[in-house]
């Protein structure tokens, strides 16, 4: 799959930005007045930035408000049903812990469980398209969950949870390798039942001379030679690099921005590969992930 | 809605023959023709006489088939030319996707279509189908599909054999059919049963409504063994250079150093 630019920082930042908001809404940490502010205007700039980045995704803006409507049916549109209603109850949430100097704890616990929906809703976008098999898996929603929370938590000052769920991120994203590698294989598409013909099947000629809106969105195929080394790179910047500077570094200002910058930039590797490495099986009537025999 | 509705008593689409097709790309033109100059706004193409990068509704891949032949011996490669579009699944994974409801299939011929005033763009039901079928149209920004030529099929003012989708009416070897499949005793359900028709990626559970026809076996002509090299001239042959340039050429050199 193409990794585009806007969906990569979109799913990025607005994951650690609700997953920040996740952990003020459980009260970690416990916070009021101008410094319950500053981590909200974080938050909010992460969270609202990310979903603003996903609106210049799209190629009809003016309908885009009409995304509320399928609800029943499409992630997409229940992802915006939850990020706005997350966004409003934790607004609620916040104007009381700044303003007033209260913490309505059950408004918070709502709120964070509807940051972490929203997040669980923009990962089931990928993991329910049974045409990309390395995404149609439950590794994708935990892996995006994973990471919200250890980004959230990264960003909240919250050390010890932050070290816990680092680790358990770079396991789960491992294991989401791991998986993903052998998922086209097992999902028992080849060129064969694409083209239910009889024999060995080999592409001896595309459609057209040039490229197309399919083979530029769907049949992405670059630096699958660097895969190994982009997986180390996003492993230590999202997760051991992190834990190192927390643990040598203690809960200062200044390490622990050290730590979320390298985390970002890790999570944005990570989503990089988990789009670039993606094999949509329409590649199979373009001559893609051919067999290595065939 | 993006639900689906209830499986149509009436399943309009195509069937298409591999044994016929020549690959002549007719039904690519006259598809993109009707769909252009009809109703609709058009296919467009951001270069029409330079590279061939425009929407298309219905396109022909070639491929080579190697047949696999009772002992283990393969026979000599076949070309087969294969037309492909939207397939009007009954269980279209493009249509529940959609968060607009600009995408949809018809209770009454099950026809799945694209209602361009309320798509946004996104691009997530040419994501969720298998086929490839759905194609955004990158000046109007919405997402184009066959529509099994709608506004032909249905169209009174048309004599009757005018009624058929363009590249049905159009293709000069008589590859493509187009009739109710769900209706057991129609031609083109007595031709998928005749030549075992087949659906495509059964495995993804879409059930696609078009059929596909398999080539018939046409010889037992074995290839004859090639021992050895295949060219001695072939290690010359060699691409001078396949490294990319620019800014990603300094990033794969760079990981290449790590």
């Amino acid at each position: 799959m193409h990794p585009a630019p806007s969906v990569i920082l979109f799913s990025t930042l607005s994951g650690a930005g609700f997953g920040l908001l996740f952990f003020l809404g459980i009260g970690a940490p416990d916070v009021i007045g101008w410094v319950a502010f500053v981590f909200y205007v974080i938050a909010y700039m992460l969270a609202v930035g990310g979903l603003f980045s996903a609106f210049f995704h799209l190629k009809n803006k003016r309908n885009a408000w009409k995304a509320y409507r399928e609800w029943r049916t499409s992630w997409l549109s229940r992802e915006m049903w939850a990020a706005v209603a997350a966004l409003l109850v934790m607004a609620l949430y916040a104007a009381l812990q700044v303003f007033a100097g209260l913490r309505v704890a059950p408004v918070g616990w709502l709120g964070a469980a509807l940051s972490l929906l929203t997040v669980f809703t923009t990962s089931m976008i990928y993991a329910q398209l049974r045409a990309v098999p390395r995404w149609n898996q439950p590794a994708t929603p935990a892996t995006y969950i994973v990471a919200a929370l250890a980004g959230g938590a990264l960003l909240a000052g919250q050390v010890t949870p932050a070290l816990w769920l680092l680790a358990l991120l770079a396991a789960t994203v491992c294991f989401h390798w791991w998986s993903g590698d052998c998922r086209l294989a097992h999902s028992g598409t080849t060129a064969e039942t694409a083209t239910r013909l009889n024999g060995r099947v080999t592409l001896w000629e595309r459609p057209h001379t040039g490229d197309n809106y399919l083979t530029r969105e769907m049949v992405f195929r670059i630096a699958r030679k660097h895969v190994v080394k982009l997986r180390v790179i996003a492993l230590t910047l999202m997760s051991v690099l992190p834990i190192a500077v927390l643990l040598i570094g203690g809960p200062h200002h200044i390490p622990a921005a050290l730590a979320v910058l390298s985390h970002l930039i890790g999570v944005g590797v990570q989503r990089w590969l988990f789009f670039a490495e993606a094999e949509h099986v329409v590649g199979l009537y373009y001559g893609a992930h051919q067999r290595r025999d065939a | 809605m993006t639900a689906l509705p209830p499986e149509p008593k009436v399943k309009l689409g195509l069937v298409i023959d591999l044994d016929t097709c020549v690959g002549c790309h007719a039904c690519v033109i006259a598809c993109k023709g009707w769909n252009t100059q009809g109703t609709n706004a058009p296919l467009s193409d951001q270069d029409p006489y330079g590279d061939a990068s425009g929407t298309f509704l219905n396109r022909i891949h070639s491929f080579q088939v190697t047949p696999e032949r009772p002992g283990g011996a393969a026979g000599l490669p076949q070309t087969v030319h294969f037309p492909k579009s939207c397939l009007h699944c009954d269980d279209a994974p493009c249509v529940t996707v959609c968060p607009t409801g600009a995408s949809f299939k018809r209770a009454e011929d099950g026809i799945v279509l694209v209602n361009e005033n309320d798509c946004m763009g996104c691009g997530l039901c040419a994501w969720a189908c298998p086929y490839g079928a759905r194609e955004v149209d990158e000046a109007a920004g919405i997402m184009k599909k066959c529509t099994l030529c709608v506004d032909r099929i249905h169209d009174e003012t048309r004599p009757e054999e005018e009624r058929q989708p363009a590249c049905v009416r159009t293709c000069p070897a008589g590859a493509r059919h187009f009739g109710d499949v769900a209706d057991p005793d129609s031609a083109v359900s007595r031709l998928v049963a005749e030549r075992g028709g087949v659906d495509l990626m059964p495995e993804q559970g879409t059930r696609p409504v078009n059929k596909y026809l398999p080539p018939r076996v046409k010889d037992t002509l074995q290839g004859a063994d090639i021992a050895g090299e295949e060219d001695v001239l072939a290690p010359f042959l060699a691409p001078v250079t396949e490294e990319p340039g620019g800014f990603l050429g300094w990033l794969d050199r760079a990981l290449d150093r790590l």
